[in-house]
């Protein structure tokens, strides 16, 4: 065990976790964050992004020890009031079916519009492809990304 | 107007009130404050609730909340169930508040998600429960104004009396209308004086899910609840042997380490109930990485089980044996015994004239075969519950598709009776048909009883992947008879797989031909299946229509066309009986999607496809453009047109239709699930593919067919029939026919 101080949307936190213990779990069991989702923990389908500083990080395979004080955003955090032009974009565009992965997939868009600002929907598709939705929402995914650009 | 009986009694609604509690969930705690999310934005809190029946309270204000009786899983029941009652309540949408029901049989029947039946079978009755609150409420208002009630009207949550120029919000008559007895007849609207049904209204849990509240099973949290996993043999067909905890036990966080008997020898099992490995270890801790830290220092042996053979209680009330082969499976030879076992074991299901007449006198026979291997659910939220057992009573929470069901296997296994079981119901993270299979609560129960904690159960994703209830794996031989003039003379369909046959024999074409043969065989297996979206109907579908593409081809005939014909034939002088198609509905939704697409005017460079099918009471037909771009297909559109009935909310329902689209073409491109030794080779999402953002279609256009047939379901129908179009639409587009699922996989099985 050991104490980590944690910037996380904005606040400090302190957790006393082992060391080895993914962002993941700490968020979700930890500090009570758990819009962060499991699907499969090493990094292979995106239901846990959260950006570190500015970048999309899967925080199932980031170790607590590594973050140091590097800001962390999760989807509690991207905006006060779920106002972000993404989160708007989400919801004109009614994309969620069951909802699990959305909010990987809105934090992945939101480092890709932080990137780059405008993106065509190639690189839309590479951005996103590491995110999957079973429910099969990608073509909604873009289109309300498309949408969220234009805000 | 309709005049409809109100089929449930006073007793009911009453009792709903015990029922109150819900407020549980994790930041779920709005009773504590004073605003209230609706679909569309905050409403006031109101001071007293008045329940007008069981779907239904209204409080003084006006402000109305809605109890979404079925389990949600993506198919977006919370939003559109609820708009049936609030249609017939005749209210504001935006003064609606929705709660997704617990488990309660004397209120709700059939809350299930399964068999793309909540609307359909739900129809009527949430109809009624808002027809019945919208009389009571005139009632208590014509008493109040001392007029008829025939001359008491409503508009979106107000009552009016035109005469005397009165008015009202629900709100100030819902105490009143809350004491008055049920009507035993209720008038239900006009299918043109609808306001709310047949108008798009988006996700009530929205702005949650964009905001990352808690909702998922996964998200669930109790005071002092622990965390559970279990660790199951690793390959079907084997058991636990021994095992040596001393690490797992030292480590921190690290609660208890034991074995548990989800299901004992001496238990009835049902038909939900899944028995692969029912000796489980379980390892319980404070903190989720902890334990999944744990169950990686477990040392286990395993050994092969023996052969087990047990009834099985079956969906529609029949017992059945099920057979559990013993032994260590392989796909190779699951491959080798497909391709040949349907001579020797096939059995007719189905046979109209004389087909084996037919067959020889032909000029020419076709004959093709198809396959699809054995798939895992992958819902994007792992398998999960919670469950708090004492002494008394059970309460569970979490993501299951069966709670009506799996109450009764849970009060079996606790030896509980029903009542002192509470089963509550979180948003579900995915269904698809394995979240029927609630053998996790059983299992969270017993660990939890075995505690005396309160616990929540999680399967990794590994754990998912490896103990599931999946796709069996399938395999179809179909034939065609032709005379000289390319006439069809007969067809033949034997179908069968692993553990179960896929065919239907009384679908199209059945009922179209002349002379029809239709076959089905089984093969025994250890490894569970169960229902997956549209199951059957998932592989058959696309075998059939890739098939008749072909034969088309070979008759030199339009494939919209030739299908056309036959559904002509099938409704003006159907052969055989029991034929399981409406021939116009079906031929409607080809019409609409040939129309649609600009059907024969494709862009040069396109390779397009068809296919249409019928499950599920619902109609779906696709047209598929695909371009090949340095060797690989890219899916530019697909068109779709859908007779489902009456479209309740037409942006969800077109969201469902492309999420089934988009999940075909990806299962049977890319997915499969492979075995060696009994152990599924892939455990994660790694080496399981689903399909991923690039490869979904660039555009998915969905059309409906308008008409005022009660609504049937959406959330399976769409999934079928693409892998047919898939099928076609590669073929036009690259020259190569492709038989054996995944498409895209290594494997192309000898067809
Ligand atoms: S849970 Fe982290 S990428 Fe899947
Ligand atoms: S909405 Fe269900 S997994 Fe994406």
């Amino acid at each position: 065990m050991a104490k980590f101080n944690l910037s996380i949307n904005g606040k400090q936190h302190e957790v006393d976790v082992d060391p080895s213990t993914p962002m993941l779990w700490v968020l979700r069991d930890h500090l009570d964050l758990v819009g962060t989702k499991y699907g499969c923990g090493i990094a292979q389908c995106g239901a846990c992004t959260v950006l570190l500083g500015d970048v999309a990080v899967r925080s199932c395979s980031l170790p607590v020890s590594q973050v140091g004080q590097q800001k962390i955003t999760t989807i509690e955090g991207l905006s006060e009031n779920g106002d972000h032009p993404l989160q708007l974009a989400w919801l004109e565009n009614d994309v969620p079916q069951c909802g699990y992965c959305q909010a990987g997939q809105i934090m992945n868009a939101a480092a890709l519009l932080k990137a780059n600002p405008n993106p065509t929907d190639e690189e839309i598709e590479a951005a996103m492809n590491g995110n999957i939705c079973r429910c099969g929402t990608y073509t909604r995914i873009k289109k309300a990304i498309k949408a969220a650009a234009q805000m | 107007m309709t005049r409809i009986k109100t089929s449930y009694g006073r007793r009911s609604f009453i009792k709903t009130t015990v029922l109150a509690g819900g407020g549980m969930m994790l930041g779920f705690s709005w009773l504590a404050g004073c605003k209230l999310d609706s679909p569309n934005g905050e409403l006031a809190l109101p001071e007293n609730w008045y329940e007008l029946n069981g779907f239904l309270k209204i409080g003084e204000n006006g402000v109305v909340t809605i109890m979404s009786p079925n389990p949600e899983i993506g198919q977006n029941v919370k939003t559109s169930m609820p708009m049936i009652v609030a249609e017939e309540l005749d209210v504001d949408w935006k003064q609606v508040i929705v709660e997704q029901a617990p488990l309660n049989t004397d209120i709700f029947t059939r809350q299930l998600a399964g068999g793309s039946q909540s609307i359909r079978q739900g129809w009527k009755s949430l109809r009624m429960a808002g027809a019945t609150a919208r009389h009571m409420l005139r009632q208590a208002a014509a008493q109040a104004w001392d007029v008829p009630l025939e001359e008491v009207t409503t508009e979106a949550g107000t009552l009016v009396h035109e005469a005397s120029g009165k008015k009202a919000g629900y709100g100030e008559f819902a105490s009143a209308a809350a004491n008055l007895e049920v009507p035993e007849e209720v008038e239900l609207k006009d299918l043109k004086d609808f306001k709310i049904i047949g108008t798009s209204r988006r996700n009530v849990d929205g702005k949650k899910i964009v905001t990352g509240q808690p909702l998922f099973g996964l998200d669930y949290k109790r005071e002092g609840m622990l965390i559970a996993m279990i660790e199951h043999p690793p390959a079907f067909g084997m058991k636990l042997k021994s095992y040596d905890d001393s690490a797992a036990r030292a480590m921190p966080g690290i609660v208890d380490v034991f074995t548990i008997t989800s299901y004992p020898e001496d238990y009835e099992l049902q038909w939900c109930d899944t028995s692969a490995f029912t000796e489980l270890l379980v390892v319980v801790g404070k903190s989720t990485w902890e334990v999944m830290q744990a169950k990686k220092a477990l040392k286990t042996e395993w050994e092969v089980a023996p052969e087990k053979t047990k009834e099985v209680l079956q969906f529609w009330g029949n017992k059945q044996p099920v057979k559990s082969p013993s032994g260590l499976e392989n796909t190779a030879d699951h491959i080798a015994n497909l391709a040949t076992a349907g001579e020797k074991l096939a059995e007719v299901v189905r046979k109209d004239g004389d087909p084996e007449a037919a067959f020889k006198k032909a000029a020419r026979i076709i004959e093709r075969s198809y396959s699809a291997p054995f798939l895992a659910h992958n819902t994007m939220e792992p398998m999960n519950f919670f469950a708090h057992v004492t002494e008394d009573k059970a309460e569970l929470v979490g993501p299951v598709q069966t709670p009506e069901f799996m109450e009764k296997s849970v009060s079996a296994r606790l030896g509980l009776p029903l009542e002192k079981i509470d089963i509550q119901m979180t948003r579900q993270g995915g269904g698809f048909g394995r979240r029927l299979y609630g053998h996790f609560l059983v299992e969270a129960a017993v660990i939890s009883q075995k505690l005396k904690a309160p616990v929540k159960l999680i399967y990794t994703r590994e754990d998912d992947m490896s103990f599931g209830n999946y796709r069996p794996a399938y395999y179809a031989t179909y034939r065609a008879a032709l005379d000289e003039n390319n006439n069809l003379l007969a067809f033949h369909v034997r179908a069968g797989g692993i553990p179960e046959s896929p065919l239907f024999a009384n679908r199209f074409p059945a009922g179209a031909v002349d002379n029809y043969l239709a076959e089905g065989w089984a093969i025994e297996s250890n490894i569970t299946i169960g229902a997956f979206r549209a199951p059957r109907s998932n592989f058959i579908a696309g075998a059939e229509q890739s098939f008749l593409d072909e034969l088309a081809e070979e008759m030199g005939k339009d494939p919209i066309e030739f299908r056309l014909e036959l559904m002509e034939r099938a409704k003006n002088n159907p052969v055989g009986e029991n034929n399981d198609y409406d021939p116009e509905r079906y031929a409607g939704v080809l019409k609409l999607v040939r129309e649609k697409s600009d059907w024969g005017n494709e862009k040069p460079g396109v390779g397009r496809g068809v296919s249409a099918y019928y499950c599920h009471n619902s109609y779906v037909a696709q047209v598929m453009d695909i371009e090949m771009k340095n060797g690989k297909p890219v899916i530019q559109k697909v068109h779709c047109a859908v007779d489902c009935g009456i479209v309740v909310n037409p942006d969800a329902a077109t969201n469902l239709v492309e999420g089934g689209t988009v999940d075909g073409i990806g299962h049977a491109m890319f997915s499969e699930l492979t075995f060696k030794d009994g152990a599924p080779e892939q455990k994660n999402f790694d080496r399981y593919r689903l399909i991923r953002h690039s490869e979904a279609p660039k555009s998915i256009e969905v059309h409906f067919v308008e008409n005022d047939i009660d609504p049937t379901g959406l959330g399976e129908p769409p999934f079928p029939p693409i892998m047919g179009a898939l099928a076609n639409a590669l073929y036009r587009a690259s020259g190569k026919r492709v038989y054996h699922q995944p498409f895209m996989g290594n494997r192309q099985m000898p067809g």
